[in-house]
This record gives structure tokens, C-alpha cells and sequence, in this order.
């Protein structure tokens, strides 16, 4: 038994002296290989010490029968149900032996010899008539257990996302996304029987209409035109506003998705946002002839979608 | 089954030949395993999947998305209806097409045609041009609603750079629009627009010249402009949605929730 720590030598020790009554010290002397096993019957001899590769002591089966119950039971040729069958012996044993268990009946004892046995018969060595399980009979320096492996806590990929709570796309998403399509469609339609798209003179080179204005998302960017050099409203304002915003993503290192947890952010994004839709409107609606103030219910609209 | 008459009825004759027609060949071979118009559907998870799965939607959608993302209230639907608004534009676009000349005088009397000679044709003029309006108005609401999600958040910080070019070409499309049905409007609006692009410094002078297609606009911007409008602009920004949409589906689908 060399080897094994002298703590988990005595548990053993502790353990099989308590299921066999003995003595704790006379145990583990005995599995340290320092004193000889008891003298055991000599009924039980051959078939474990014959074994080339002991099986562990434990494996003798406690509930072996006496040899009387085992007499008294009814008789069975097992060699011969065997051949008739064509079914191993110690299959057929295993199963006489697991049918007598549950039903509460003494194992039948067999007409062949447990000794007879192949060597894969080897646990119906165990019916042979044993009084007490035989102690080890382990070879010194012979270890009866394996490491298979060492699985360390944090080597085991957690594949398994946590579950989320989702919902199937047809039908739920895509009713609401066909709702939402047929309103807007419907919307445009009939917005459009009734507003015509605007359609003035030929275009006339000579004539330019006062005040000339762009389309209305660039209103914006002409309305600067009044406060800064050309250079600045109509090239580096909008040229660094789409760099700028092509940047948030690289320059907003805020990890947060929550509005309260990014109000810096959330706060200069809509000062722009709120700067240029008031200079798109003041540029389309506040803005007459010669592209000055005027007040849209004093002059009147200067302004085409 | 028959009627009082020993006649099968019109009602029994429509679905016999509906049935009929439901588990041909033909049909089944154009509706795919989970399709609704398939003979036999049923309303089960596995179809439900299936319906996607089997369908050229599942180049747009997964099977399922997180439960948040289908609130009406999260993303108000502004990027399905600027794509939506795309496809409109486009089908309109093309019956426009059929009835305009890019030269002048042409391009305003046929504008004019439109209203006078082509059936429905101020109609869809009229939905051409507020459906562009539109679009610039949710591409740019689309912009807004995912800035305050705050989904251009990693991973999804290159997405929003495309969707920044989107936004540009958007603008672009709607700019070289303008222009083309050559009236008062169209001359000034796109005069008063490109020169802004003249004072770019340095390559101010060429862009415009680029642009326009001469110093000044001329008959000769409108083919420019038209062939943009209508060819090379959309064709770029189909290949931006594209990588737009694929992105969305592999930077995890929708954001959130908040």
C-alpha cells in the first residue's frame, strides 16, 4: 500500500474495522501490509488469490450467501442451460443471482464449479460458499486506483450563453414591420392626391427668383452662409460635422448604453441636433426676399419643398 | 358535397381547385417547407422558424430576435422605412423614367406631361418627391433614435460609419433630384447647393467643375445629374446597405435593451 497518505490509510482502516467489528490498529497494520491478514477460512482460496490482477476487496459481494441457504435451494445445471441457451454462464448467473435478490429467495446453488470458471467469471467466485469477504490480498507496491485526469475549475468552457428572452420574427416582427410599411404607404398616398409636387416656371438662367434657396436640409448650412465666410458654412462646417460623426464611435469611450450613465454625450449630441433643425427652420421659413428676417404670417412663405 | 340541387356548388368548385392548386408541383416548388401558402401549415415553432429560414428574409432577419427589439416604441421602425422608402423611390423612380428626357427643354414639358398626358402620372411624381422628403427625414431620424440607444457602441462602431455614408448618399440622391424637373426651382435650389461645394479650398474650382460639368449649370449638368440620380448613386448606396444590413445581423443583431 505504499503510496497512499497516512490519512486516507486510516479512513480505510477506520471504515472496514467498523463493518467488520475488529480493531482500528489491527486494520490498518494489516492494510500497510505490516501484520498478516487473519487466518480466513480455507474454503475461500482459490479463486481471488488466483486472479492474476487482484480485485479490490471491497468488490466481494457482502450479502454472499451461507453455504446452508445456498444448499437448500434448488438445484441448477448452469453448464447446461448455457449450451442450450447459448448464453454465457456467468450471465446466466448474474442473472439467477439478481433474480433470487429480488424476489427474497436464497440463490440456487449450481452444479458447475465456481473454480471451473473462466477468469471472466470471476465475481461468481463470489456465490462460492465465503463466509466473510477475504481482506485485500493487494501486492505490495501495487496501486489500485488511477488518475484519469485533473480537471481544474476554470479549464471548463462556458459555452452556454445565459438565456435571453426572444420571441419568434414571423409572426411578431414582421406583422408590426407590414403595419408600419402599409401606414406610411398609405400616408404618402393620400398625401400625394391631395399636395402636388411643386412645379414652377422653365428654368430661366436670366432670372433669378429672390430669395434663391437651397433644398431644405441644406438650409441649414446656407442660413450659416449669412454669419460666416463662404469657406466656413459651406466646405469645414459641414465637412468636419460628417467627419465628427462618423468619429462619435472612436471618440465616445463611454462604455455605457443607459442615457443617465452618458448625459455628457447625449447632451452635446442634441445641441447639434436641436441647432440645426432651428436654422434649418429659420433658414426655410424666416428668411424673405434678399434672404432677410422676415416673419413667415407678416410676408409670406419664400419657401419649395 | 352537393346541394339541394344534386349540384356541386361555386363555394365547393373554389375550394376544390384552391386544394388543387395548393399541392401541385408548381406550388410547392415556389413556397418552401413553413411558407403560410403551403398546403397542410400549421402555426408551430418549428414553422415559425422555418418561415424565415426558408425565406430571402432571412437575409434581413434572424429567427428570433430579443424580445425588446419588436416594441414599436424602441426603434419606431426608421430603418425599415428609410429601406422601405428606398424600394418605393426606386419603383417609382422607374415609371418616372419612362416618360423623361435629361435634355432641355424636354425634361420640364415632360414633367409637365406628367401631370396632363400620363395616367397617374402626377401621382407618382407626387409620391416620388414626398417619399424623398421622407427619407431624408427618417434616415436622419434613424440616426438619432440609434444615437440615443446608444448602438454605435462597440461592436457596432463601424456600422455607424456606414450608416453616416448612407446618410451622405441619401442627401446626395436627393440633391441630384432636384434638378431634374429643370424649372425655376430646380435651376436655383442646385445653383445655390453646388456653389457652397465651390468654395472647397483648393480642389473647390474642380469639384464644381466636376459636378456640373462646366463652370456654371447647363442642359448638359442635367445628364450628368440624371445619370447619378438614377444609376450610379443608387447603385452605391445598395452596396452600403447591403454591408449595412449584413452588419447588423453579425455585430448581434438590434441593440440593447437599454
Amino acid at each position: 500500500m505504499a503510496g497512499l497518505p497516512e490519512h486516507l490509510l486510516r479512513r480505510s482502516a477506520e471504515a472496514r474495522a467498523k463493518a467488520e467489528g475488529r480493531d482500528v490498529e489491527e486494520v490498518l497494520a494489516e492494510l500497510k501490509g505490516e501484520a498478516p491478514p487473519p487466518p480466513q477460512e480455507s474454503a475461500a482460496p482459490a479463486p481471488a488469490a488466483a486472479d492474476p490482477e487482484p480485485a479490490q476487496g471491497d468488490t466481494a459481494p457482502v450479502e454472499a450467501p451461507a453455504p446452508a441457504a445456498a444448499a437448500s435451494g434448488p438445484v441448477r445445471d448452469l453448464e447446461a442451460e448455457s449450451a442450450a441457451l447459448g448464453v454465457p454462464v456467468s450471465l446466466l448467473q448474474r442473472a439467477m443471482e439478481g433474480r433470487a435478490r429480488t424476489e427474497g429467495k436464497p440463490i440456487p446453488a449450481m452444479a458447475s464449479a465456481p473454480a471451473a470458471a473462466p477468469a471472466a467469471a470471476a465475481p461468481a467466485a463470489a456465490a462460492a460458499p465465503a463466509a466473510a469477504p477475504a481482506a485485500p490480498a493487494i501486492p505490495e507496491g501495487v496501486t489500485t486506483q488511477r488518475l484519469l485526469t485533473v480537471v481544474k475549475a476554470g479549464a471548463i468552457q462556458q459555452v452556454k450563453s445565459s438565456p435571453q428572452d426572444k420571441v419568434s420574427v414571423w409572426p411578431h416582427l414582421l406583422a408590426i414591420e407590414f403595419v408600419a410599411l402599409m401606414v406610411v404607404t398609405a400616408g404618402l398616398i393620400v398625401f400625394s392626391v391631395f399636395v402636388d409636387a411643386p412645379l414652377l416656371e422653365f428654368a430661366n438662367f436670366n432670372e433669378q427668383p429672390n430669395p434663391s434657396k437651397a433644398p431644405w436640409y441644406f438650409l441649414g448650412l446656407q442660413e450659416l452662409l449669412s454669419y460666416f465666410d463662404p469657406q466656413v458654412a459651406g466646405v469645414i462646417i459641414p465637412t468636419f460635422g460628417l467627419i465628427g460623426l462618423a468619429l462619435i464611435p472612436y471618440v465616445d469611450k463611454n462604455p455605457a448604453v443607459k442615457p443617465s450613465d452618458r448625459k455628457l454625450a447625449i447632451m452635446i449630441f442634441s445641441f447639434f441636433v436641436f441647432a440645426s433643425a432651428v436654422l434649418t427652420t429659420y433658414g426655410s421659413f424666416f428668411r424673405g426676399p434678399g434672404f432677410n428676417f422676415s416673419f413667415p404670417w407678416v410676408d409670406g412663405i419664400f419657401f419649395d419643398f | 358535397m352537393a346541394n339541394g340541387n344534386g349540384r356541386v356548388g361555386l363555394r365547393e368548385r373554389l375550394t376544390q381547385a384552391g386544394d388543387h392548386i395548393r399541392t401541385s408541383q408548381v406550388w410547392s416548388s415556389i413556397f418552401r417547407p413553413g411558407s403560410p401558402f403551403r398546403a397542410g401549415y400549421t402555426d408551430s415553432p418549428r414553422n415559425r422558424s422555418y418561415v424565415i429560414m426558408n425565406n430571402v428574409l432571412y437575409h434581413l432577419h434572424p429567427v428570433k430576435v430579443k424580445r425588446h427589439a419588436v416594441r414599436l416604441s424602441y426603434t419606431l421602425c426608421l430603418g425599415g422605412l428609410s429601406f422601405f422608402l428606398f424600394i418605393l423611390l426606386t419603383i417609382t423612380g422607374i415609371f418616372l423614367m419612362f416618360y423623361y428626357r435629361p435634355t432641355s427643354p424636354q425634361a420640364y414639358l415632360d414633367i409637365q406631361a406628367l401631370a396632363t398626358d400620363v395616367a397617374f402620372g402626377q401621382l407618382v411624381r407626387n409620391l416620388h418627391r414626398w417619399g424623398a422628403h421622407l427619407m431624408v427625414l427618417t434616415v436622419f431620424l434613424h440616426m438619432a433614435r440609434v444615437f440615443y440607444h446608444g448602438a454605435y457602441k462597440p461592436p457596432r462602431e463601424f456600422n455607424w460609419v456606414v450608416g453616416i455614408v448612407l446618410l451622405t448618399l441619401t442627401l446626395l440622391l436627393s440633391f441630384t433630384g432636384y434638378l431634374l424637373p429643370w424649372d425655376q426651382l430646380a435651376l436655383w435650389a442646385v445653383t445655390v447647393g453646388s456653389n457652397m461645394g465651390a468654395y472647397a479650398p483648393v480642389v473647390g474650382d474642380q469639384v464644381s467643375f466636376a459636378l456640373i460639368g462646366g463652370v456654371q449649370i447647363t442642359p448638359d449638368t442635367l445628364l450628368r445629374w440624371y445619370v447619378l440620380h438614377v444609376l450610379f448613386l443608387p447603385f452605391i448606396i445598395v452596396v452600403f446597405m447591403a454591408v449595412h444590413f449584413w452588419r447588423v445581423r453579425k455585430d448581434g443583431g438590434i441593440s440593447g435593451p437599454l
